[in-house]
Order: structure tokens, then C-alpha cells, then sequence
């Protein structure tokens, strides 16, 4: 396509010959309206002086005669104007006035008309139009009065040279207009297509042009850019997981392959080969525990796990992960409590949810320092349930050693464990997790500062309307 | 107890068949679908064993058409896919129990006993006895020997659960999946710590334990003294 099809093509362009269309006939219709308008004024305005003036012609011969008349005409026709008089016999000729000729037959029909005439003071000019009226007068005699029209006719010619030139300058402005536009809509969405193209080819960073004038083109950049965003957050995370389960699951393969093969080669008898397989085993369900929960956190990022979603009370979620974490937490020490508040609607997976806020619970008794007061508070682990209005936020609050600022944003990635949890059982994709299926809600993960402790907060959106709570 | 497993993996229904055989059950092994479909259909088995994915018919595909001809033997679906909405798409067809792989086989005996046994099932009963531990499932009273014994909701479902498979093992995720409806996997061992509780609450301070606890399987209720 050459580019000036392309440019003829484009919508900015169509639009442009619409609207242009649109107000030349509209241009076209006030003007033709102004026009006729006009003419009809000055027509009536015509009629009711030339009536006038009849009158006082007639008045004056009826008073007078026709010498009278003649006299009045005579002087009324060397006034300088546009004005018309002409007074014959009644066998036709003239008597005074300042019409040369008329075509022939006006004067026998009296009343209105108009007729074209040549002036007495230019006979060999060209023909003028004007407006007359005719009247017999007792005796035979014929009164003709009128007004050149050469002034309407003029008024007439400027109102239609000027819709001409105003109609010339409408169609090439709105064309260059339409030009301009339709260039410079192309040029950016041209901006738009090379940048979408070199994306499509692999470099994942591109980003298409902001022109920073917030109008629709700029809307769709920003929404294809945040989407982009999240391809490239994707992207990221796949290679992260693939990196992530080369290091995290071939690194026990590894170890569980090299204690067999140790094995092996130093033959202990029945007991050692039994402990060597029990270890075995215990390290295979540990993979497929990893294998597992990456596999979940995979599912839930790519929105897979977005069928059977279901509103349920989230409320209800915190009182059950509170019940089955309340022994464990009990046996180590820890008081864990749960404060609901009211119902707390959400709509989505009550699996993912309720797994999500158990690894944080899990956490929070893993991490929290068992028995004793930490700064005078007692040790103990907060489950809350509240409603925010927009959003319904599930927390666990623990007294435990917490995690400084600057690591607070890594921990959610998978794997990720801080050094001193280092020695803690776990796979390090809890948060992960956690943050995942908030993710998969439209919501998120927030960490907080608890003073001391660590605040884990899943936000979720509200289901149906905002409560009064 | 007489099996059935359709299982197109040869080396994983040989070692299925040969383990089941060790605990004393009779295991027969069908490689596909459409196979598997007619062993079912002519064979008085207790309980089938389906994979999910097999050679010319699905598994769910088989349990579907077991269903509409009325067979209503008990079905364990294995099934290498198992996310939640799997496991609810296995369960919907017809199946009646789900272990996703790979699974340890203590999980799926236990699983495949709870099955067959549920078929003359101490379902209707509304006392449980196990020695002189007794629940009430109407008046959601216990007692052991004749002293009321106070338990929470769900230590009382925890009960009913273990009492209701008495004499069979149950596992740590057959107790999580049934008593509080959880599929996924707590990473610390909580339930542990609940059955401790329970025990503490029926076993303390009597020299006859009850709530017992299999090694590498899971835990068992029942009367040490038979």
C-alpha cells in the first residue's frame, strides 16, 4: 500500500470527509436560507415604497390632471437612484420618466412583475431587471413605478461569491486538516506497530510511545504497556522457575542420588541400606512437595485456577485456619487468636485461599519466638479478618523477629529465604504462594512492620456490595 | 478384599498387584481403558483402581460408563493431575476417591480399605463403640468407660472419623480431606498435634490406648485388647 492509500485509509481521514460533508451542507443550507430571507425582505420593502409611492403619484393626478402628474414625475426621475417612473398615453407613449424601454406588452397588463428595461439616460446600454407595477390611471393614461433590482442582484452576487470562497476554503482546510490529523495518528500508531514488532521478535523490554497527552492513543499505550508489563513479569517468572527448579529441585536430586550411591559403595548391612531408603523416601516427598507447590503457584499465576470460583466468607476461612494451626501453636507456646469481624464476602478459589493463609499462619508459628514476652508483649500470633469496604484483607500478625525493609519485596519470590530462616524447615514458596493467589484474586500481598513481628496481609476485593463495616 | 487396576504404566500395576498381594489382597490389572471396562463389568471386585489417562478409553470415560450401567463399585482415582478442580472433575463423574501420584503406598491402601469397607459401613449407626470408648453421633456425646469426655466440634469429627474406620489406618491427608476439607498439604504437621490432643482427651490416665499411631502410614483407632 503506498502511503498515501494508507493515509487515505485511515479512520482519522474517513471521519474527516464525514464532518467535512457534514458542514458543507450544513454552510450551504444557512446561506441559502440567509439568502432567501434577505429577498424576501427587500422585495416586500421594494413593494411597499413603489405602493407609496403610487399612492402620492395618483393623488397628485386626481388633484392636478396630468400635467400635474408629469410635472411630479419629471422631478422625481432626476433624483439620482434607483427609483423608476414612467407616465404614457394611453396609446403608449411616454410622457415623462426615466425609463428608455421596457419589453413589450408590460404596460398593458397592470399590477406586479418583473421585467428587464433600459434607462432613458443609456438607451444603448445593457439591459437592468427591476420590479414594477403598473397602473391605468382614469383616462387611460399608464403609471409605472418601480426599483431597479440591481442592487438585490448585487447583495445576491457577494452572498454566493462568498459561500463559494468560503466553501473552497471549508473543503481545502478541512482536507489538509484531515491530512495533518490522519498523518500524525498514523505516524504514532506506525510508532505503535514497529515497537509491537520488535517485541514480537523477543525483546520483551520494548515499550510502545507515550506522547504524554493523554488522549486515547496515549490510554491504549499505557493499558498495552501495563500489559506488556505483566507479559514481561511473566516471562520473568518462567525463567525464574525454570532457573529456580534447576537449582532448588536438582540440588536434592543430587544429594539424594549421592547418598545411594554412597551407600553402595560402602555395603553396612540391612540397617544402613534401610536408613539410606527411608532418607530416600523422606527426600523424594519433599521434592514432590516442591514439585507441587510450584506447580500450584505456576497455576495460579497464569489464572488457570480461575474456574471454581465460588463467594464464600473469608471470616469463616480465618476461624478454620485458626482452629487447625491453634494445637500446633499451643504446643509451642504461642497464643494464637482469631478476630473476625462481621461477614468478609469473597469471590474465588476457597482452597487457594484457605492454603495461602495457612502458609502464612504456618509462618507466622515457625518464625514467631515461643514462650515468654518479646518487649513486654506476650508471644502471639494474630489472625484477622476485616473489611476494609473495597477490599477484604485476611492478616497474620506474629511477634516474631520480622523482616527488615529492604528484603521485604524478595521474599515473596520463590525460593527466596532469608538467613536466618535458613535452618527452618520449608521450601521457601509459602509467600510465593501467598502472593500468587492474592494475585490470582485481584488483590495482593502486603508485608508490614508489626513492632515487632511481621504483619503478612492478603487483600482481596470485596464481593458484591460494600458493607456498612 | 479382590482389586481391580487399570493402569496402562505395566511396571506400576506389577508393583501395585505384587505389593497389594504382600497384605494379603487379590489384585488383578488391566493395561486400557476398554479393557479395564469389561473386567469391571463381568468381575466381582471390591474395589477399582482407575488411572486417569489410559490408552483407548479415559479412565473417567470408563467410571462414566460403569455409572450408567449401574456398577456402583467403589472407584479410586489415580491420576498424575492433581490440582483441586481435577480432583472435583474425578469426583463428579463417579469417582469416589482421589490420590494423585506419585502417592506412597500406605496412602493408597489405606485409601482402597476405607473405600471397601464403606460399602457395609458403620454409615447408619448412631454409636460408634471401640473397647469402652463410646460416640454419640445424634446427642454428640462421648465417653470412655462411662466418664462423658468434653470435646471440641472438630476433635468430635476427628473421632467419629477414626471411629468410623476403626481397625483401619487412616492417613494424615484422609483426616485432613474428611475432617476439615482441606486438599492441600499444611507444611508443618498439624494434624499431629490434633491427634495428640484427641488422645490426650479419650487416652490419658487409662492403661488400654486406643488412638494408635502406624509408623510411615498414619494412625488407627481401635481395641488393642481383641
Amino acid at each position: 500500500m503506498t502511503a498515501l492509500g494508507k493515509l487515505l485509509r485511515t479512520t482519522a481521514f474517513k471521519l474527516t470527509l464525514v464532518y467535512l460533508a457534514i458542514f458543507v451542507l450544513f454552510a450551504a443550507s444557512l446561506l441559502g436560507y440567509f439568502a432567501l430571507n434577505t429577498r424576501r425582505l427587500i422585495d416586500e420593502q421594494i413593494t411597499s415604497t413603489v405602493d407609496g409611492e403610487i399612492n402620492g403619484l395618483s393623488e397628485q393626478y386626481e388633484q392636478g390632471g396630468i400635467r400635474r402628474l408629469v410635472i411630479v414625475v419629471d422631478l422625481r426621475s432626476r433624483r439620482p437612484g434607483s427609483s423608476l417612473y414612467l407616465v404614457t398615453t394611453p396609446t403608449g407613449e411616454g410622457l415623462a420618466g426615466n425609463v428608455g424601454s421596457l419589453e413589450p406588452g408590460v404596460l398593458d397588463h397592470p399590477g406586479w412583475l418583473e421585467t428587464n428595461y433600459r434607462r432613458l439616460e443609456s438607451p444603448e446600454g445593457s439591459d437592468h431587471h427591476a420590479l414594477v407595477r403598473v397602473v391605468q390611471l382614469p383616462g387611460g393614461f399608464h403609471l409605472l413605478v418601480g426599483r431597479d433590482l440591481e442592487e438585490r442582484e448585487r447583495l445576491f452576487g457577494i452572498i454566493a461569491h462568498a459561500g463559494q470562497w468560503s466553501l473552497a476554503l471549508v473543503i481545502v482546510l478541512g482536507l489538509a486538516g484531515g491530512f495533518f490529523v490522519s498523518r500524525r495518528v498514523l505516524k504514532r500508531i506506525d510508532a505503535m506497530t514497529d515497537t509491537a514488532q520488535t517485541i514480537m521478535r523477543g525483546d520483551l523490554a520494548g515499550r510502545l510511545p507515550v506522547a504524554g497527552t493523554g488522549d486515547e492513543l496515549d490510554r491504549l499505550a499505557d493499558h498495552l504497556n501495563a500489559m506488556l508489563e505483566r507479559i514481561e513479569a511473566l516471562m520473568r517468572g518462567l525463567k525464574e522457575v525454570s532457573d529456580n527448579i534447576a537449582h532448588d529441585l536438582k540440588t536434592p536430586l543430587t544429594r539424594l542420588r549421592n547418598r545411594c550411591e554412597q551407600t553402595l559403595r560402602h555395603p553396612a548391612g540391612d540397617a544402613a541400606y534401610r536408613d539410606a531408603l527411608e532418607s530416600t523416601i523422606a527426600e523424594s516427598d519433599d521434592l514432590i512437595r516442591t514439585f507441587d507447590a510450584l506447580l500450584m503457584i505456576a497455576r495460579a499465576e497464569s489464572g488457570q485456577a480461575r474456574d471454581n470460583m465460588i463467594e464464600f466468607d473469608a471470616a469463616e476461612i480465618a476461624r478454620d485456619v485458626g482452629e487447625l494451626y491453634e494445637p500446633l501453636a499451643d504446643e509451642k507456646g504461642i497464643a494464637l487468636k482469631v478476630e473476625t469481624n462481621g461477614a468478609a464476602p469473597v469471590r474465588g478459589n476457597r482452597e487457594l485461599v484457605s492454603q495461602a493463609l495457612a502458609n502464612l499462619v504456618d509462618n507466622a508459628i515457625k518464625y514467631a519466638r515461643p514462650d515468654g514476652t518479646v518487649n513486654g508483649t506476650p508471644t502471639e500470633v494474630l489472625i484477622k479478618a476485616g473489611d476494609e469496604g473495597e477490599r477484604i484483607t485476611l492478616s497474620v500478625a506474629d511477634r516474631g523477629p520480622g523482616i527488615p525493609d529492604a528484603d521485604r519485596g524478595r521474599v515473596v519470590e520463590r525460593f527466596v529465604r532469608l538467613e536466618q530462616s535458613r535452618s527452618e524447615p520449608g521450601s521457601g514458596l509459602g509467600l510465593s504462594l501467598a502472593s500468587a493467589v492474592a494475585r490470582l484474586h485481584g488483590g495482593e500481598l502486603k508485608l508490614e512492620d508489626n513492632h515487632p513481628g511481621l504483619r503478612s496481609i492478603i487483600a482481596l476485593p470485596r464481593a458484591g456490595p460494600a458493607g456498612t463495616g | 478384599m479382590r482389586l481391580l487396576i487399570i493402569e496402562d504404566d505395566r511396571d506400576a500395576a506389577d508393583y501395585l498387584v505384587k505389593a497389594f498381594r504382600e497384605v494379603g489382597h487379590v489384585a488383578d490389572q488391566a493395561g486400557d481403558g476398554e479393557e479395564g471396562l469389561q473386567l469391571a463389568l463381568d468381575g466381582e471386585y471390591d474395589v477399582l483402581i482407575v488411572d486417569r489417562m489410559l490408552p483407548k478409553r479415559d479412565g473417567l470415560a470408563v467410571i462414566g460408563a460403569l455409572r450408567s450401567k449401574s456398577v456402583e463399585t467403589p472407584v479410586l482415582i489415580l491420576s498424575a493431575l492433581g490440582q483441586v478442580d481435577d480432583r472435583v472433575k474425578g469426583l463428579r463423574t463417579g469417582g469416589d476417591d482421589y490420590l494423585a501420584k506419585p502417592y506412597a503406598f500406605s496412602e493408597l491402601l489405606a485409601r482402597v480399605e476405607a473405600l471397601a469397607r464403606r460399602r457395609g459401613s458403620r454409615g447408619e449407626e448412631t454409636v460408634y463403640r471401640v473397647g469402652d470408648l463410646e460416640l454419640n453421633r445424634l446427642s454428640h456425646e462421648v465417653s470412655r468407660a462411662g466418664q462423658e469426655v468434653q470435646l471440641q466440634p472438630r476433635e468430635f469429627r476427628l473421632l467419629e472419623y477414626l471411629m468410623r474406620h476403626a481397625g483401619q489406618v487412616v492417613t494424615r491427608t484422609m483426616l485432613l480431606e474428611n475432617v476439615w476439607d482441606y486438599h492441600f498439604d499444611p507444611q508443618t504437621n498439624v494434624i499431629d498435634v490434633h491427634i495428640s490432643r484427641l488422645r490426650s482427651k479419650i487416652d490419658k490416665g487409662f492403661a488400654q490406648q486406643l488412638l494408635h499411631t502406624v509408623r510411615g502410614a498414619g494412625y488407627m483407632i481401635r481395641d488393642g485388647a481383641r
